[in-house]
């Protein structure tokens, strides 16, 4: 199950959005990300963002580290604030600006996920970038509903007892027109989709898996390779859903064993054999499920 | 759209609405709370008629208005919103942010109980907890103070660049139907030129809002908020004379009944004022000299008209539809920091009359000035009173 779907090779185009001088940690794959999701949403753009990672990322008054207006509104309230900005410019006769949101998996996953899911039910016409980093990382690294089960974190310091929340089957589930996975392992496939959303109307939801050097617990030269591993191990697979329906499956998992992903990670270090196993059935199972879903309703690329 | 003014039977909630109309706000997010969803129903009735040309937002939760209310203002855009009790509750983390971000948004609060015990009731405590959020209030006492109040605080609250709260009670204001006078647009198009600020979220004008910032801005910020507030007296004093111009109707931000030469004065908010206006007029029949003192600018607290209007009087007698556990009456709390240090100054007697919505009859209130004139002295805690 080798990279089903290949993506039509992409030639990556950037506009200067996002610049140098910014406060992310040192190889942070969230800069890399924001580099490629501002510098392919272009200057007809304002961004949400939520108080996370973003907040330093972006910088303190009166700097910033993007070239396009930004607002820093309250934590569980993105999505909302997105909708706002969007129907005022429509009002003021400006719809063509693109309105996308920057949220953490804290801000979407848990305290933002009521505002979202409204957004979402209406359809609103904004593009909502979740960084799943798996946990509260800007706090000193709390678990989040996103982060996988055993996982160390400050909150979880015997590991975490319960699942990661499926969030791209929940905003499946809302019926709305483009939901994907991405990361910065596939760049070309990251870009690749903030393409395809910005020519799509209404809500449309990217969930870009984000390793996270300081609360995962990796050197910070890794972090390319962490987000290569995620997928090829098959514990965060590319695709993407689009009308709740149409599956395409565009990475998944190489036949790689878990352990080459978990064994990297500070957090993981604890588990046992059992655990791990118990990781990879998991793991296995999440996959058939999605091709499975692929299978259904795939609309096959010719 | 009607070319001239009319007259028609309105609640004090779809006076409200036809004030709102009558603002034309390009963005209206907004959720339904008992007592106020007529006004909701009405602005999208109204917006189908085609008399109101609005992007409606309907979201799943106040707070989530209130974010949309924000943002929607800081593209640049007029906003209203509406709301009630646990509506205003649920939004207050973000009532501090649209002062911050100096969204001049104007949002109707029918009063109610906050829960629990549950109930739907006129009681001011609502809105009086968000009275250190930076929002304007204005608390009125009729469905047509309500139209007047929502255009006169657009007008307030976009030349100080501050939100603005325009309150009335559950039922006894928000379901009272009398006749309103509603102006014609033109008549308001003249009195309320269209919101276009400078700054705004813009790809061609390239700002950003709430950043973070160091201790000093920070400093900065609440000192220039503090200006903006000292602004509103004028301003709102300003927009209502230029309403009375306009539709001769006009209040003051402090209304004055009879209160010119009383030596008792009572000081209200509220529809409560109404009641007491009647009881004013029973007790000067019986020879005693009353008078009334309607606030209806809450915040900012105008401390120097009341310092001006109370100075030297025999006694004030306070009557407050709330109630702060631990402290009593906000009005005559507020009342008598704002007289502290003034010579001659009265004493101010503090009644808890109405707090749950209860009757307070104009008999109820002769007994309670009755009361405070037979006093030997002042209690410093407020009384409860009213039919409980």
């Amino acid at each position: 199950m080798n990279d089903m779907t290949k993506v039509k090779s992409y030639e990556i185009q950037e506009e200067k959005i996002f610049l140098p001088g910014h406060s992310a940690c040192p190889g942070c794959a969230m800069a890399l990300s924001l580099r490629y999701i501002l510098n392919t949403m272009g200057p007809n753009t304002v961004g949400l963002i939520p108080p996370s990672c973003m907040g330093p990322i972006m910088g303190a008054q009166p700097y910033s580290s993007m070239l396009i207006p930004i607002f820093h509104n309250s934590f569980e309230s993105s999505a909302s604030s997105a909708a706002g900005i969007k129907r005022a410019l429509k009002a003021r006769g400006k719809d063509d600006v693109n309105v996308i949101a920057l949220a953490g998996d804290g801000g979407t996953y848990d305290i933002g996920l009521q505002a979202l899911s409204s957004v979402a039910e209406h359809n609103e016409d904004i593009i909502y970038f979740c960084m799943d980093n798996e946990g509260y990382m800007n706090t000193g690294t709390q678990k989040s509903s996103s982060t996988p089960r055993y996982a160390y974190t400050t909150s979880t310091p015997g590991g975490k007892k319960t699942k990661k929340k499926n969030i791209v089957e929940i905003m499946a589930a809302h019926r709305i027109p483009y939901v994907a996975t991405a990361t910065i392992g596939y760049l070309d496939d990251l870009v690749y989709k903030v393409r395809k959303a910005k020519e799509i109307k209404g809500t449309r939801f990217i969930l870009l898996l984000i390793p996270c050097i300081e609360g995962w617990g990796f050197p910070e030269n890794d972090v390319a390779t962490m987000a290569r591993l995620a997928v090829q191990t098959g514990v965060f697979p590319l695709y993407e859903v689009e009308d709740g329906e149409k599956y395409t499956i565009n990475h998944g998992p190489q036949g790689l064993p878990i352990e080459n992903y978990l064994s990297r990670q500070r957090r993981y270090r604890h588990l046992t054999k059992e655990q791990i196993a118990e990781i990879q059935c998991e793991v296995d199972r999440n996959w058939r499920r999605l091709e499975k879903l692929a299978s259904l309703f795939s609309f096959k690329e010719s | 759209m009607r070319s001239t003014g009319s007259t028609m039977l309105l609640t004090g909630n779809h006076a409200a609405a036809y004030g709102a109309m009558l603002a034309r706000p390009k963005v209206i997010p907004i959720y339904p709370i008992t007592p106020q969803t007529p006004i909701a129903e009405k602005l999208t009735e109204l917006q189908l008629q085609g008399l109101l040309n609005a992007e409606f937002i309907t979201p799943e939760s106040e707070h989530s208005a209130m974010a949309a209310c924000i943002s929607a203002s800081l593209t640049g855009v007029r906003v209203f919103t509406a709301t009630s009790s646990q509506g205003l509750l649920l939004m207050h983390e973000l009532l501090h942010f649209a002062s911050g971000a100096r969204t001049p948004i104007v949002m109707a609060n029918a009063n109610r109980t906050p829960a629990i015990p549950w109930g739907f009731w006129a009681d001011h405590t609502d809105s009086l907890a968000q009275r250190d959020t930076g929002w304007i209030q204005f608390y009125t006492e009729s469905p047509q103070e309500a139209l007047d109040t929502v255009l006169q605080a657009y007008l307030t609250a976009e030349t100080v660049g501050l939100p603005a709260m325009v309150i009335f009670e559950a039922f006894y204001v928000t379901h009272c139907l009398e006749v309103v006078e509603v102006p014609a647009q033109e008549a308001v198009d003249s009195y309320l030129p269209p919101y276009e600020p400078e700054v705004k979220l813009d790809p061609e004008v390239g700002r950003s809002f709430g950043n973070v910032v160091d201790q000093k801005m920070y400093f900065q910020h609440r000192r220039s908020l503090d200006q903006a507030m000292e602004r509103v007296f004028e301003t709102a004093r300003n927009a209502d004379e230029q309403w009375r111009e306009l539709t001769g109707r006009g209040y003051g931000i402090v209304e004055k009944y009879k209160s010119d030469d009383a030596e008792t004065v009572l000081l209200t908010m509220g529809s409560i004022s109404g009641t007491a206006k009647v009881a004013v007029d029973n007790m000067r029949k019986s020879g005693l000299s009353v008078g009334l003192l309607k606030v209806r600018l809450f915040r900012p607290f105008p401390v120097q008209e009341l310092r001006r209007e109370l100075q030297g009087r025999q006694r004030i007698v306070i009557l407050d539809r709330n109630f702060s556990p631990g402290c009593g009456g906000i009005l005559h709390q507020e009342t008598k920091a704002a007289l502290y240090g003034m010579k001659n100054v009265p004493p101010v007697f503090g009644y808890l009359a109405g707090v749950g919505g209860v009757n307070v009859s104009p008999q109820k209130i002769e007994e309670m000035v009755r009361s405070a004139l037979r006093a030997a002295e002042c209690p410093v805690k407020s009384i409860w009173a009213g039919d409980e």
